[in-house]
């Protein structure tokens, strides 16, 4: 799968699609795939703050659960409550149905810190060497 | 992910094949190992409903050997290795001193003086330094671990495969006998054993021969729907099977007891080690013991997690999954045993919150009783 170049993304595999001030945030295919078979997706409620490189929320699979971290700080507006009943949405489409939470941007300059697509695929490469 | 001192991990011979299956491969034990290949749900279900193959080559193989081999492992086990017939094999535990295992192991007896003990991968150097260190008795003891690869072979429908790939006598093969049998044109020891909860087997074989033995069983199993399997799968397998994970519900710190392994403690086949502190802690009273349990609100138990009852923590879990099978998320956990009752209420800790959770009856999950017709 390849990674949409309107995305930003984070060296913890989540990713980011900007659209004025609102940012939809969810986990890559890699993520995905490095987690198996999801089970079970925790994610904060509509309202709460988030804070960048704090935990929003945890993802579960059969086999461990991970931690998800806000890309950049925030105010909830949405969350994707299918994934509520059907957790698997985020193995089969990762960087669409699967997105996780919709959120205001509290400071857009925090984005200049994340990857653009190009530059995350050269991380992945690199993490995957190794 | 990347770690800066470079590990050399051990790798079985099919290490390539499952490579190049699309296998996700893991340390486990000090082995590289197939975590998945399909996905462990899949896999899982595989191998309640069909069959599933498993590389468990990683396994440790310790020969003991000579007219003092009985002796000696009847001496440093805690079930009675007397009560083996040749071609009869016992789940058992490897002891130390104060009632706790070593290792959990398989002691299959292959002649009358000669035993075959498979260990735990990660436990295979210190089991073995360990029964060597004990042998006052003269036994031979060898590490044969590089000598054999082995395959577990798993689910309803593994005799009705395996009967294509050898002539053995697999309906005269009871559970946890084994004989020396040709097997896809390799010989080994076929044995009905496993660690799934289901019916099947496990071969040990050269492991020269790995690639044509796992190549000929998928092939053969692929009308019923054979898929290689992992360890991942294997862990959720066995814990639905409530069977014990040395590392999570067995340690040097956890007696035979407190594991609800009194049933491979004989007490009175004579003196071995550990005897004394289990029938001590057994006229004491247990300082714990392990529950099975299921998760009644909406979270996924993981090992070591804390467990609350009575407004307080009282345990930990040493296993805890979604259970494919089920469709329930379970857990193993250890309590004082006053509190360990089937149907009482705890909680479960997850990640600052009590989740609630009930003790159930273990085995979680106990396979059906074959019909007459489907036995193999």
């Amino acid at each position: 799968m390849s990674y949409p170049s309107e995305f930003l993304y984070t060296k913890d595999h989540e990713w980011v699609r900007l659209e004025g001030e609102t940012a939809t945030i969810g986990i890559t295919d890699y993520a995905q795939k490095e987690l198996g078979d999801i089970v079970f997706v925790e994610l904060p409620k509509v309202g709460d703050h988030l804070t960048a490189a704090e935990p929003l929320g945890a993802i579960e699979s059969v086999k461990a659960v991970s931690d998800v971290f806000a890309p950049i700080s925030g105010t909830v507006e949405a969350i994707n409550a299918q994934l509520q009943d059907k957790p698997e949405i985020v193995n089969s489409d990762p960087h669409g149905e699967g997105w996780l939470i919709r959120v205001r941007v509290a400071d857009p300059k925090e984005t200049e810190r994340l990857m653009n697509a190009e530059a995350y695929e050269a991380y992945l490469h690199q993490t995957q060497a190794h | 992910m990347a770690s800066p001192t470079e590990v050399i991990l051990k790798r079985t011979a099919l290490n390539a094949v499952h490579r190049a299956a699309g296998a996700k491969l893991v340390e486990f034990g000090g082995w590289e190992m197939p975590l998945e290949y399909s996905g462990i749900v899949e896999e899982h279900l595989a191998v309640r409903r069909a069959a599933g193959l498993f590389d468990v080559s990683h396994m440790g193989e310790i020969e003991v050997s000579g007219p003092a081999s009985e002796r000696l492992l009847q001496y440093l086990t805690a079930n009675d290795v007397a009560r083996l017939q040749i071609g009869q094999a016992q789940y058992t535990a490897l002891m130390y001193p104060q009632g706790s295992a070593v290792d959990d192991c398989v002691v299959h007896r292959l002649e009358r003086d000669r035993f075959l003990v498979c260990v735990n991968a990660a436990n295979t150097a210190k089991d073995f330094a360990w029964i060597t260190q004990h042998n006052q008795q003269g036994a031979v003891v060898q590490d044969r671990s590089a000598e054999y690869s082995q395959l577990a072979l798993q689910g309803p429908q593994a005799p009705r495969i395996l009967a294509r790939l050898t002539d053995a006598d697999l309906r005269g093969l009871r559970t946890y006998w084994f004989l020396r049998a040709r097997c896809c044109g390799v010989e080994g020891w076929l044995a009905r054993t496993g660690y799934t909860g289901e019916d099947g087997f496990e071969f040990y074989f050269p492991p020269s021969e790995s690639e044509r033995v796992w190549d000929a069983m998928l092939e053969a199993g692929r009308p019923e729907g054979l898929v290689p399997a992992g360890l991942g799968a294997r862990n959720t397998l066995r814990l639905e099977a409530a069977y014990p994970l040395y590392g999570h519900e067995l340690d040097e710190e956890t007696t035979l007891l407190e594991a609800g392994l009194g049933w491979i403690c004989k007490f009175d086949k004579g003196d071995f080690m550990g005897r004394e502190a289990l029938l001590a802690e057994r006229e004491q009273g247990l300082r714990k013991k392990l529950v099975g349990f299921e998760m009644l609100e909406r979270g996924i138990a993981r090992d070591g997690y804390t467990v609350w009852m009575e407004g307080q923590p009282v345990g930990k879990v040493t296993s805890g999954s979604p259970a494919p099978f089920l469709k329930k998320n379970i857990g193993l956990a250890y309590v004082p045993p006053r509190l360990a009752a089937v149907g009482a209420e705890m909680q479960i800790e997850i990640r600052g919150k009590l989740v609630a959770a009930r003790q159930v009856a273990l085995p979680f999950y106990k396979r059906p009783k074959p019909s007459a017709a489907a036995k193999g």
